[in-house]
């Protein structure tokens, strides 16, 4: 606990890369551990026994079929899941060592330190200052809020578009801008990681390259865990790829399952698993 | 004609046909509601105005009931029938606000006492408002002995228009989409941080035109203020726990009554001034939806 807080607090204001040029997973401090999850709505198994780890400052993508599970897996390292009455979660995600599902783990204590952007843009109907102000309200981070605001829209690189009508209704912004101040709201709370669960699905080709030179700038001072449908996109940006795919059960059953983890750049040149390969030439899904 | 002329002309009359008489059907219905509407309108609002005009309603709005029907007025009924809508905003929206909270935010459906819950409160919006009033006699009025006060009345009332409050807010708050709850929650809300800043304010102008609306078809009711004792001959303006009536019961009174007089205009001019009031709240209602309609 005491250790966490000491980690956070030291990143309150870092800009500069902790590891600047370091792409290997091994010299990353490991910032996800899963162990063994599995992840069921009610009586059906969305995702079945996965294991990875996933490194400080790095991109990671999850790609996959439809139905793959991607999502259910990238929503348990924020415990986006609890709010789903019948979702069950088994196995271990330790978040620099601790348990996020140990029992007196809070989910809301969880989400501060774990940001989330969403697949279709959903900026509150209010303003874009409100929009970005937020979450720093309710976690009670009132000092400064200004310069809070500023530096986020900043950061998400939507500052000297939206300076001048900052209380604006921030449903006035274009799609790729309210995906950006989506991003600028969740990076005012000032997490640790940020999980995009597709983030450019919905945008057109010229949002989408925003977001993903975005993501190329915050992966310097944040690790990144994004969905994403679109494999050029997982190549473009990540580090490191895990490829998920569907296996159907005995009565038709389909569960999620990870089939590949490794450098980007090996899952799309080199997969070691056939099925990763069929998938990535475009033989399936 | 050449083929592709012909192919391009209507082929199928009967189909057209048909479509044309849809339309009339659709049209007839119409015609029904405006026409009764009208008619009750037109005929209210030519005996309740034409007569000696505006000594009428002056005296209509600031006299008591009188035996004489020159001087005779509604005024403690329409005071009462003011009193009534504000005591029961008072009760009706925050109780059933909170409970549509509760059973949208918090309750989880998979609990049979929650489905029970919701069942139920569906059903006592379809039970007759008489039923109410028996209800409010038995419990009310002599059970724990509030008597044949305005309060009771109010109480009663609150208790009649509950379920539509609740159902019309949980429509409100449903109406709320899900992804601005994913986003306050991802953000590190708490479920009080989302519901209230989030959710609610989102929610009001819902919630408020639906209370609005049920609020006055309770101000309408006539059932059961009779059955907890709202009186037919007030002469003093209304108190809490003071004996009272309303607009719907001193107009019906005055029809009831063999002299013409009170019919014409008394009750006539008694039904306008009943009906501005009903139709202020509605259009009031439909204002609010009209300034903070949003669209998703």
């Amino acid at each position: 606990m005491t250790e966490t807080d000491a980690t956070r607090a030291g990143e309150v204001t870092v800009e500069v890369p902790r590891h600047p040029s370091a792409n290997d997973h091994e010299s990353h401090e490991v910032v996800f551990d899963v162990d063994g999850l599995t992840v069921s709505y009610g009586a059906s198994r969305a995702l079945e026994n996965v294991s990875l780890t996933i490194g400080a400052k790095q991109i990671t993508a999850f790609i996959g079929p439809s139905g793959c599970g991607k999502s259910t897996f990238i929503r348990c390292f924020n415990r986006m899941n609890d709010l789903i009455p019948t979702a069950r979660v088994e196995g271990s995600v330790l978040y620099r060592g601790e348990d996020l599902y140990a029992e007196d783990v809070d989910p809301v204590e969880v989400r501060k330190l774990v940001g989330m952007v969403f697949q279709k843009p959903n900026p509150f109907p209010k303003s874009i200052y409100d929009n970005v102000a937020f979450g720093p309200r309710v976690l009670g981070m009132k000092d400064k809020l200004d310069d809070r605001v500023e530096h986020a829209l900043r950061q998400a690189a939507l500052w000297d578009e939206v300076k001048d009508r900052l209380t604006a209704s921030a449903l006035s912004l274009s799609g790729g801008q309210q995906q950006r101040l989506c991003i600028a709201r969740c990076l005012a709370v000032e997490p640790e990681v940020i999980l995009m669960d597709e983030p450019a699905s919905a945008l057109d080709p010229i949002a989408t390259s925003r977001i993903e030179d975005l993501m190329h700038e915050l992966k310097r001072a944040y690790t990144i865990l994004v969905v994403t449908h679109n494999m050029q996109q997982a190549a473009r940006v990540a580090d490191r790829t895990a490829f998920f795919s569907v296996t159907q059960g005995a009565e038709g059953q389909r569960t999620g399952i990870l089939v590949e983890y490794d450098e980007t750049n090996k899952i799309f040149t080199q997969p070691s698993d056939k099925r990763t390969e069929d998938y990535v030439t475009g033989r399936f899904g | 004609m050449s083929a592709v002329a012909t192919r391009l002309r209507t082929h199928d009359r009967g189909a057209r046909i048909r479509g044309a008489l849809f339309v009339g059907l659709l049209l007839l219905s119409i015609a029904i509601g405006f026409l009764a509407l009208g008619t009750l309108l037109i005929d209210v609002l030519s005996k309740g105005l034409n007569w000696t005009g505006a000594t009428v309603d002056r005296v209509l709005l600031l006299e008591s009931p009188s035996a004489d029907p020159a001087i005779a007025g509604a005024r403690p009924a329409i005071l009462a029938t003011i009193y009534l809508g504000i005591l029961v905003l008072l009760f009706a929206v925050p109780i059933g606000v909170g409970t549509a909270i509760y059973l949208e935010e918090y309750a989880n459906k998979d609990r049979w006492y929650n489905r029970l819950l919701e069942v139920n409160i569906q059903n006592l919006a379809a039970v007759p408002s008489i039923v109410y009033g028996i209800l409010g006699l038995a419990f009310l009025v002599r059970g724990i002995g509030l008597g044949r006060v305005l309060l009771s009345g109010a109480l009663i009332l609150t208790l009649l228009v509950l379920p539509t409050v609740i159902i019309a807010s949980r429509e409100a708050i449903r109406a709320v989409p899900d992804s601005i709850r994913q986003a306050a929650y991802a953000l590190g809300a708490t479920r009080w941080q989302v519901v209230s800043r989030q959710v609610l304010p989102n929610a009001v102008p819902g919630m408020a035109t639906g209370s609005i609306l049920a609020l006055s078809r309770g101000l309408g009711e006539t059932a059961p203020l009779l059955l907890v004792g709202a009186l037919t001959y007030v002469s003093f303006d209304p108190t809490l726990l003071g004996d009272f009536t309303a607009l719907p019961i001193q107009i019906y009174q005055w029809i009831a009554r063999p002299q013409e007089e009170f019919r014409i205009p008394l009750a006539a001019a008694g039904i306008i001034v009943l009906l501005m009031i009903l139709l202020t709240l509605n259009a009031f209602a439909i204002w609010i939806r009209n300034r903070y309609q949003r669209t998703w």
